[in-house]
């Protein structure tokens, strides 16, 4: 069971504050990633917040399905997400990247809790996520494995061999999502090494693969929930986004991948977003 | 000797834009020099030669392993291959490819890894080489550098490029004190002595140079000499300068922005115990991961300051007995 259930409104609602998360801490910050994380927020805040089955007030109930964030990077999506479930208090947000703080720029599973991987080195998590399904599979249980991907992070080999395991298992408990945002640190993925025809590569490897607008909440709901009832087979969801969604002059600009908007860049986005600094701020300390 | 400036005033630049600067020289030099990177391209400053020499740049994606044998490959034809990430990645990820291909055949790669060290700062663990010398080291025909600041790190580039085989350059992503000078004499494999003083040998490398020089006036404002080797190339390792600091100073202490377990001064102490057994002192990371945190902050958190060094130096000379 999904602790929230919440509707399309309340997950587009969600998504919106968790935007908001991400650039206030970012600018709290002065360093991190900033794109990936925005491109990200709609179909993770819709996989905790509506899909998978998992217990803030436990993150180790052993009945929680596994989400692991291959891409460690979007630290400030996966965070913010944790912190809106209530695995931590807001106010941790605002310690990012800070000596002390247990919010690593790239995750640690033993320290945050709800972090189920360490990551942060690309291409690891898909073979992680192949051997808890395969374990969850073993013991016969029903829970499910969930790994988050970039699209520049298809380019490591070991994607490769996780994902020809998957399909010759026949894992049907794991559900991989790819963040095809076509950008990456030095530019477009098309132009840097494409990684076309991707929907052809992952059928062949023997999975179901399903493509969607990866900001469109309700196609984001069906095809999670259209994995759960595939069997035999893994499944992808090519989800089809955009670096820096929801802040017009990110949008796009794979120059956004790994710097953290200026105060004044932060309070543009900020207003785009509906709110300030100050309030959101605000809003994080107190909680 | 070397004027050690205050930690405000002393001009400070990146190793790995002296790489970057001398890579582009050396390709306007030589037709045959080609260099590869992971997507990464502006981070490790490969983007000047990329911009010029388009031909001979090939940006392989974030596939480590790819990258390593393309440019072993490419060595196999003649070209002097420099592939360039993060440290991390450049070693670990790639490391039976650079063990059985690269070092095994002996051939004509240079690896650049940045973001070698704590001064990495905020990405944390994950970003913070603290393992590749280890790593590189005891691989047999790998020459391994660790260039102190900008002017070392051009001159350390043009080295290992004219130097036929493996070889490993540790970059830096923060800005370093600049503790040599554009006409200081480098030699791949030989040490070199920063200041005199025979009381106790500081030997350091990379940032650590600068601490260790500033560790060596704390010492001297006590009465203490202390004599500070900059050891930039730990593997071939310099003998000569290490035996003779263990036998006119008669202690040691080492200090890198390194795992403590086979480091540099790891390499120091296999020289020091077999040719003239001194008391030692490590400063290092002892056995622990990094952390998120402003660089500087870091250095303070885990004791790589000058006046960790300073008190390493007190203890061991109070072991010469
Ligand atoms: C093994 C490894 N190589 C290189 C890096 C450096 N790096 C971090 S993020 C990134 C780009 C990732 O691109 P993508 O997967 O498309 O994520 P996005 O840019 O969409 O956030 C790179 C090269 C890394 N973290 N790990």
């Amino acid at each position: 069971m999904n602790p929230f259930n919440y509707d399309i409104k309340q997950l587009q609602e969600k998504a919106r504050d968790i935007r908001r998360d991400i650039i206030t801490m970012l600018v709290e910050a002065r360093s991190g990633h900033t794109g990936g994380p925005l491109s990200v927020t709609d179909f993770a805040t819709a996989l905790y917040f509506n899909i998978a089955n998992h217990n803030p007030e436990n993150p180790s109930d052993l009945n929680r399905d596994f989400i692991v964030y291959s891409i460690g990077h979007v630290t400030p999506a996966n965070y913010s997400i944790l912190a809106e479930c209530g695995y931590f208090p807001l106010r941790d947000l605002m310690t990012f990247r800070k000596l002390g703080s247990h919010l690593q720029g790239h995750p640690n599973m033993l320290e945050t809790p709800g972090i189920e991987a360490s990551t942060g080195s690309l291409g690891q998590g898909l073979s992680i996520s192949v051997g808890v399904a395969s374990g969850y599979r073993m013991d016969g249980k029903p829970n499910r494995a969930y790994c988050i991907m970039g699209d520049g992070e298809q380019q490591e080999g070991a994607v490769w061999e996780a994902a020809m395991a998957a399909g010759f298992l026949k894992l049907d408990n794991l559900c991989a999502v790819l963040d095809l945002n076509n950008a990456q640190i030095d530019g477009p993925t098309d132009k840097i090494m494409s990684i076309q025809p991707i929907v052809d590569k992952y059928k062949s490897f023997n999975w179901n693969v399903i493509e969607i607008d990866g900001h469109d909440t309700e196609q984001i709901i069906k095809a999670f929930n259209t994995a759960k009832t595939v069997r035999g087979m893994p499944t992808i969801i090519i989800a089809k986004t955009v670096m820096g969604k929801g802040v017009s002059f990110m949008e796009g600009d794979y120059r956004w991948h790994g710097v953290p908007p200026t105060p004044e860049q932060g309070d543009d986005a900020l207003k785009e977003l509906g709110t300030t600094y100050e309030e959101w701020s605000q809003r994080l300390l107190s909680n | 000797m070397v004027v050690v400036t205050d930690r405000i005033s002393i001009e400070k630049k990146k190793t790995r834009q002296g790489f970057g600067h001398e890579l582009l020289e050396l390709g306007r030099e030589k037709d045959n020099i080609v260099v590869l990177t992971g997507d990464v391209k502006g981070s490790v400053n490969v983007s000047y030669f990329a911009d010029e020499f388009p031909d001979r740049f090939i940006n392989c994606g974030i596939a480590e392993q790819n990258m390593c044998n393309i440019a072993s490959g490419l060595s196999l034809v003649g070209k002097v291959a420099f592939f360039a990430t993060y440290g991390c990645f450049a070693t670990a990820r790639c490391l039976d490819m650079i063990r059985t291909t690269v070092c095994y055949g002996n051939l004509n790669v240079k690896i650049a890894g940045s973001h070698g060290g704590l001064l990495t700062g905020p990405d944390g663990a994950s970003h913070q080489a603290l393992e590749e010398l280890g790593l590189m080291r005891v691989l047999p025909n790998m020459t391994v550098v660790i260039p102190c600041d900008y002017w070392e790190a051009r001159k350390a580039t043009r080295a290992v490029s004219e130097k036929p085989g493996p070889c490993f350059l540790r970059l830096g992503r923060a800005s370093v004190p600049v503790v040599t000078s554009e006409d200081a004499p480098f030699e791949l494999g030989r040490g070199t002595l920063m200041r005199r003083g025979n009381d106790v040998a500081l030997i350091a490398c990379g940032s650590m140079v600068y601490e260790a020089l500033l560790a060596a006036e704390i010492l001297a404002g006590e009465g203490v000499e202390a004599r500070v080797i900059n050891l930039h190339t730990i593997k071939p390792i310099d003998k000569d300068i290490l035996v003779r600091a263990a036998s006119e100073c008669g202690a040691i202490v080492t200090a890198e922005e390194h795992q403590i377990y086979c480091g540099m001064g790891s390499a120091v102490a296999e020289v020091i115990v077999r040719h003239q057994p001194v008391p030692m002192e490590f400063i290092g990371v002892n056995d622990r991961f990094g952390e998120s945190g402003d660089g500087q902050e870091l250095l303070t958190k885990f004791g790589l300051r000058d006046i960790n060094i300073a008190e390493a130096a007190r203890k061991a000379i109070k072991r010469k007995g």
